[in-house]
């Protein structure tokens, strides 16, 4: 970017610099610390100058924004054209309920669902299960018929707003009952925009809800990927997810490296099942965390979007450019919010939010300022929201593309995040891809590394967290987060015992024998799971009828 | 150790909750804190952990919860632990539970529950402290 005469004057100057003005300042006034570092560990520099970008070749490596390698944007003109998606992940109690919590946050401005599930529902039980006792509705909202799907989009117009689904091993069945309960209501599946996280990789590395062994998974997944690519053309297949690994503990590089690895090992098993890469790879959306560290977060969108392009060309000859953009929903990162003086989260969200729109997302959630103590209130999951409407329309950052592009520390750490990132993708390519990396531990072993040096660095003060370990005084603001009434799991148990008594058993019984046999083969399930869900099947019927052809998986404990 | 033999710990996941940065975190501390720990992985049923805790002969059960649905699963360990004559076991736990909660607990039987935000070091002292030894 520089021509190389000016570059070797400038590095004489910088060494004067340092040596002249520097040096005799830093006897008297010593830096803060002997070393400066990120979260994640990664060293910064006191000052970055030209010198460390100085062979950046602009068109080659950053470009202009719409084009590859996207570096600085996937749209033309981003947010001068639209704002991202503000989508508030929720769920909680009942379907009413999350129904009533959706219809809130759409009056206040909200432009995308983003739908919790209880863990009940995303690992396979239906409410009445003896293993969904005392979980029904606790982190999400129960959904284990086609009546409460119905319930829970009562009155919101599917064909107009986007839905986004935290599912994964029960995504086939929980899908079915959406494209059923959106036809009930006149929206044909041509017409329904949203995702599907369907990530199943980074389930067995955190977060935990897998019901089936790694094959079987990906099975399901490549399902899910050719049956929506060919009849559900505008909803997202997969949402590849680093923001659980970044949750368990994982640094902001093995987060995109061990994402995009993921994302590499989904495109070679559709690959292999004859799917064409140009038909599919444009509806594959991805998901990140976005943590406190501003730069080294914006960096590391940046340095995930110009990687996933060069994936995409370089590794699976992708031809169109919708194949090589990379898009993305972020996360403010739960885990850097305290339970000690909750108000400060606010402003750590906000931070992390304005780093998500300096990175370039698509889609944003930020959090609650009570979540580290419970499910958000009302008045925290609207000051949350309120954050990035002052983000768009108060803070100026919206009006220009990448604006901190080009600036010598971004770029240098963008870079930086992305050769640590590819050397941690070339080793699980060499131990045989993610699915095998995964099945020998290695994602959960470096996550836990990095989770225990983090952890320590709090307790031993030597990473300040305000309000924690430093500023810490005795105060107490009377937080009451939100609380689910025993009593729902009680009713949803009985609403749905009265909808299975009044299903035509025989149905329920013939489709479920065709979609065993099905599994049996290796035929694309989705259109035995969705006769399943015609003919009122549950959730747990279907899951429990898959568990008996494919097996459950007990991951092995990686501490 | 003076001569005794070294503290044995159970940390265990109760419930379908995958979320077990917290509980890992803790096995290291307490490991090294000199504690012997055994961790049983996500997904474990009351049933499990008192079953694992008498086999494996523990001091205390660690139990750790973030879904919600302690008020359902510790309970439900306290009882076995009293059924199975293992009232010696001291049993523990953490994770995002209101403080309303965890004075309930504590009336059940629990001995500590301690909530988001706790250092390892107060575990680790608590654990030290409350073995009887």
């Amino acid at each position: 970017m520089f021509n190389k005469q000016r570059l070797s004057s400038l590095r004489g100057k910088l060494e004067r610099w340092e040596t002249e003005t520097v040096e005799p300042g830093l006897s008297r006034f010593p830096e803060r610390a002997e070393a400066f570092t990120t979260p994640s560990g990664r060293p910064v520099k006191r000052l970055y100058t030209p010198l460390d970008i100085g062979d950046l070749d602009y068109v080659e490596r950053l470009g202009f924004p719409g084009e590859p390698p996207f570096t600085r944007g996937i749209y033309p003109t981003m947010y001068r054209g639209r704002l991202w998606t503000m989508r508030q992940y929720s769920g909680y109690a009942s379907a009413e309920e999350t129904n009533r919590r959706f219809k809130f946050l759409l009056e206040q401005g909200q432009t995308g669902l983003s739908v919790a599930f209880d863990l009940p529902t995303q690992t396979g039980y239906d409410s009445d299960s003896p293993m969904a006792e005392g979980e029904v509705g606790r982190v999400g909202v129960p959904i284990s018929s086609l009546e409460d799907m119905e319930r829970l989009f009562e009155g919101i117009d599917l064909g107009r707003v986007s839905t986004s689904m935290t599912i994964n091993a029960t995504a086939p069945q929980v899908l079915a009952m959406y494209l059923k309960a959106a036809e009930v209501r006149g929206t044909p599946p041509a017409e329904l925009r949203g995702t599907a996280q369907n990530d199943l990789l980074k389930e067995y590395v955190a977060r935990g809800t897998y019901i089936y062994p790694p094959a079987e998974s990906m099975r399901l997944v490549v399902d899910i990927i050719e049956h929506f690519f060919r009849s559900v053309p505008r909803f997202n297949t997969i949402s590849v997810s680093g923001y659980h690994m970044r949750e368990a503990g994982a640094t902001a590089a093995q987060e995109l490296a061990f994402t995009l690895a993921n994302g590499i090992e989904y495109v070679r098993s559709a690959v292999e099942r004859g799917l064409p890469v140009d038909a599919f790879a444009p509806r594959i959306s991805f998901f990140f965390g976005c943590h406190n560290d501003f730069l080294e977060e914006i960096a590391k969108f940046r340095a995930a979007r110009r990687m996933w392009a060069a994936i995409m060309r370089d590794r699976f000859e992708a031809e169109s450019r919708e194949s090589m953009l990379m898009r993305y929903h972020v996360q403010t990162d739960g885990v850097t919010l305290t339970a000690q003086q909750p108000y400060n989260n606010i402003a750590r969200v906000t931070i992390q939010g304005l780093a998500a729109v300096l990175g370039g997302c698509q889609s944003l959630h930020t959090n609650s300022f009570d979540e580290a103590l419970g499910l958000p209130s009302e008045v925290a999951v609207t000051t949350a929201l309120r954050t990035q409407q002052i983000i768009a329309h108060e803070s100026g950052v919206a009006g220009t593309i990448d604006p901190l592009g080009g600036a010598y520390a971004v770029e240098c750490l963008t870079d930086e995040i992305e050769e640590e990132a590819y050397g941690y993708i070339d080793r699980i390519e060499v131990m045989g891809g993610a699915t095998a990396a995964i099945d020998g531990g290695f994602y959960q072993r470096e996550i836990s590394e990095s989770a225990y040096r983090q952890q320590r660095e709090t307790e031993s003060g030597d990473r300040v967290v305000v309000g924690v370990n430093a500023y810490a005084g005795e105060e107490r603001i009377p937080i009451e987060p939100l609380r689910v009434d025993p009593v729902l799991e009680k009713k949803q148990i009985e609403r749905l015992r009265a909808f299975k008594a009044r299903r035509e058993r025989g149905e329920v019984e013939r489709a479920l024998g065709d979609m065993r046999r099905a599994a049996e083969g290796d035929e694309n399930l989705m259109p035995y799971i969705i006769e399943a869900v015609e003919a009122r099947a549950t959730n747990g019927e279907i899951s429990d009828t898959l568990r008996g052809v494919f097996g459950e998986y007990r991951a092995a404990t990686i501490v | 150790m003076e001569g005794g033999r070294r503290i044995r710990v159970l940390i265990g996941k109760v419930g379908l909750d995958g979320h077990d940065r917290g509980a890992k975190v803790i096995v290291r501390a307490l490991r090294d804190a000199g504690m012997e720990v055994v961790y049983t992985g996500i997904r474990q049923t009351p049933e499990m952990i008192v079953e694992a805790a008498i086999q494996e002969d523990v001091d205390v059960i660690g139990l750790s919860s973030l879904s919600g649905g302690h008020m359902s699963f510790f309970p439900r360990v306290l009882r076995l632990v009293r059924e199975r004559g293992a009232s010696d076991i001291l049993v523990i736990g953490g994770g995002i539970i209101p403080e309303d909660e965890r004075e309930r607990l504590r009336k059940e039987g629990a001995a500590e529950i301690f909530g988001p935000g706790t250092s390892l070091k107060t575990i680790v002292d608590y654990i030290r402290e409350n073995v009887a030894r």
